[in-house]
């Protein structure tokens, strides 16, 4: 009788192999079902993405913006040049000759001539003054030579100005200058633009983990009763906790995808008058889209500080939650 | 199956629930808890369900101290009890199918597994039939079975029920009270805290009686 009793009272317990196999189907399972629950309330859900969403496209937006406008000036660094402007009572024949003694020093790549009588034609082509230069009875412009420094690295500033000290001293040089002060000048700035967004960038995340965080604070409060219940019946705190992480998860994927969106648009949208403004500067430049690693690492990020945001929470808050 | 060694429960306010009870409860048996309200029945289901810890003295339960079971193991400790409550703790946005069911996902049983232990379990309570309803629209009688289905369906060695027949009328009490009969027929170890003596009197069950935290009567009732 006893062993009896005692046969049928063995508990049942789930084997080993139904343990690993519903474990990933309860993982799956709930993760679905974190998606029902959150599409049984569209709005607040959109919502929440929403302001996800637009908390993230801000420096998304800004950091695609500047690597297009780092991208456009990339080019320019390379084209480091010195502009070396010769005494208007040079001659030609002497500005060959001296051109062909530049050229054999080491630190220069090539030189570029440009007699005063091209000058004058590309001034008149290039300017619009064309009408009032036909109106003076002399060139007023000087021949320049176009010098190319030879650069061991774009940051060889020392060499060039070596270079450059040396042009100026040519007793046949009326002026010298690096036409570079102005690209060095916008790399400054946009390197404190650079950490500017970075700032934002980070005070935003921190925004959006707050946002996760107090949204499933609110869920939490909401399934008080349901978090005692399963507690009660032997819920462990993994078990509790899956859905609302899941629920974060979420979040963060669908205001990843909201601020791609945005950001998508934006570029859209200002790309056409850009190309205007560019092609008046003579210009050809495409607005290159956000790009697609930097769409996965928006993704990324975003899913993280969801899933980060809710663990605070989750973490804060089912402790205190204990049955009476 | 349970056993309690001089164990008191002082809570913080200085309230004595609990002071130095002992008796032991062999695996299959059934006892009623009784006593007025305040006299401790809650506090003492509440030490073997490790929802509180004792003050002093030990609780035994299924050969595991109490003391020991670290707040990490108190979910794998629970699911061997089927803890029943006045107030049933049924999730009412679930029908009555997940309700029963949800002992059986959270320790992971098979979706197979599930459904035939869940009709089971409603099958004993008779409830088949209402499995897709939702709690709301069962009666109190029918809300309590739901959540006897659910505290059983996992087939657990102990069953602990507070005042499970508390908002019933005597015939249904009396239902409630012949499937617990039921389960301790087939060996499982029953504890049933009421302060219904005009019910459990007549029925030959041991009696734990409580006063103001101390157990002052332990026996069969005096039929």
């Amino acid at each position: 009788m006893n062993n009896n009793v005692k046969k049928r009272h063995n508990q049942i317990r789930p084997g080993l192999t139904t343990l690993l196999g519903s474990y990933f189907l309860r993982h799956i399972q709930v993760f679905f079902y974190s998606l029902g629950q959150l599409s049984r309330t569209p709005v607040s859900t959109l919502m929440t993405c929403m302001v996800i969403g637009i908390a993230l496209a801000l420096p998304t937006g800004l950091h695609t913006l500047l690597k297009n406008a780092q991208q456009l000036s990339g080019g320019w660094e390379s084209t480091a040049q010195i502009s070396v402007f010769l005494n208007r009572n040079i001659r030609t024949s002497q500005a060959q000759k001296l051109k062909s003694d530049i050229q054999n020093w080491p630190d220069v790549i090539s030189v570029h001539y440009i007699s005063r009588e091209q000058a004058l034609i590309e001034f008149q082509e290039l300017s619009g003054f064309g009408d009032a230069l036909k109106a003076l009875n002399t060139n007023p412009l000087p021949s320049v030579f176009i010098v190319k420094p030879k650069l061991s690295s774009t940051s060889d500033e020392q060499a060039t100005q070596r270079l450059l000290n040396k042009l100026r001293n040519l007793k046949q040089t009326d002026k010298a200058q690096l036409d570079m002060q102005w690209v060095r000048r916008l790399y400054a700035i946009m390197n404190i633009v650079e950490r500017g967004v970075l700032i934002l960038s980070f005070l935003l995340a921190l925004a959006v983990l707050l946002v996760v965080g107090n949204t499933i604070r609110l869920a939490i409060q909401n399934r008080y009763k349901e978090i005692v219940v399963m507690k009660l019946i032997g819920g462990t705190d993994a078990f509790i906790r899956r859905p609302f992480l899941y629920t974060g998860f979420w979040y963060g994927l669908f205001g990843g995808i909201i601020a791609w969106l945005l950001v998508s648009f934006a570029l859209l949208s200002i790309s056409q008058p850009l190309e205007k403004l560019t092609m008046l500067y003579q210009n050809q430049f495409e607005l290159a889209n956000i790009s697609f690693l930097t769409v996965l690492i928006l993704l990324g990020i975003s899913i993280f500080l969801g899933l980060a945001g809710s663990w605070f929470a989750v973490g804060r808050h089912l402790r205190e939650i204990e049955p009476q | 199956m349970i056993r309690f060694i001089n164990a008191s429960k002082r809570y913080s306010s200085g309230f004595d629930a609990l002071q130095n009870v002992n008796f032991h409860m062999a695996a299959g048996e059934m006892a009623f808890l009784t006593g007025h309200s305040g006299a401790g029945k809650s506090s003492l289901l509440k030490l073997i369900a490790l929802l509180e810890r004792s003050s002093r003295g030990q609780v035994i339960i299924n050969n595991q101290n109490l003391a020991k079971i670290s707040r990490r193991r108190i979910p794998y400790f629970r699911r061997n009890i089927g803890i029943i409550f006045q107030d049933h703790q049924l999730l009412f946005d679930r029908t009555v199918y997940d309700n029963v069911a949800l002992p059986l996902i959270i320790a992971g049983f098979s979706h197979r597994d599930i459904g035939k232990r869940v009709r089971a379990a409603l099958d004993k309570v008779g409830l088949l039939n209402k499995e897709k309803k939702y709690p709301i629209t069962l009666s109190g009688g029918e809300q309590q079975r739901v959540g006897i289905a659910r505290a059983v369906v996992n087939k657990p060695p102990l069953i602990l029920a507070d005042e499970p027949t508390g908002n019933l009328d005597p015939e249904l009490s009396a239902e409630i009270m012949g499937l617990f009969r039921d389960f301790s027929d087939v060996g499982v170890t029953v504890l049933v805290a009421t302060h219904d003596l005009a019910l459990i009197s007549q029925l030959p069950y041991r009696m734990l009686t409580l006063k103001n935290g101390k157990l002052i009567n332990d026996g069969l009732p005096v039929l």
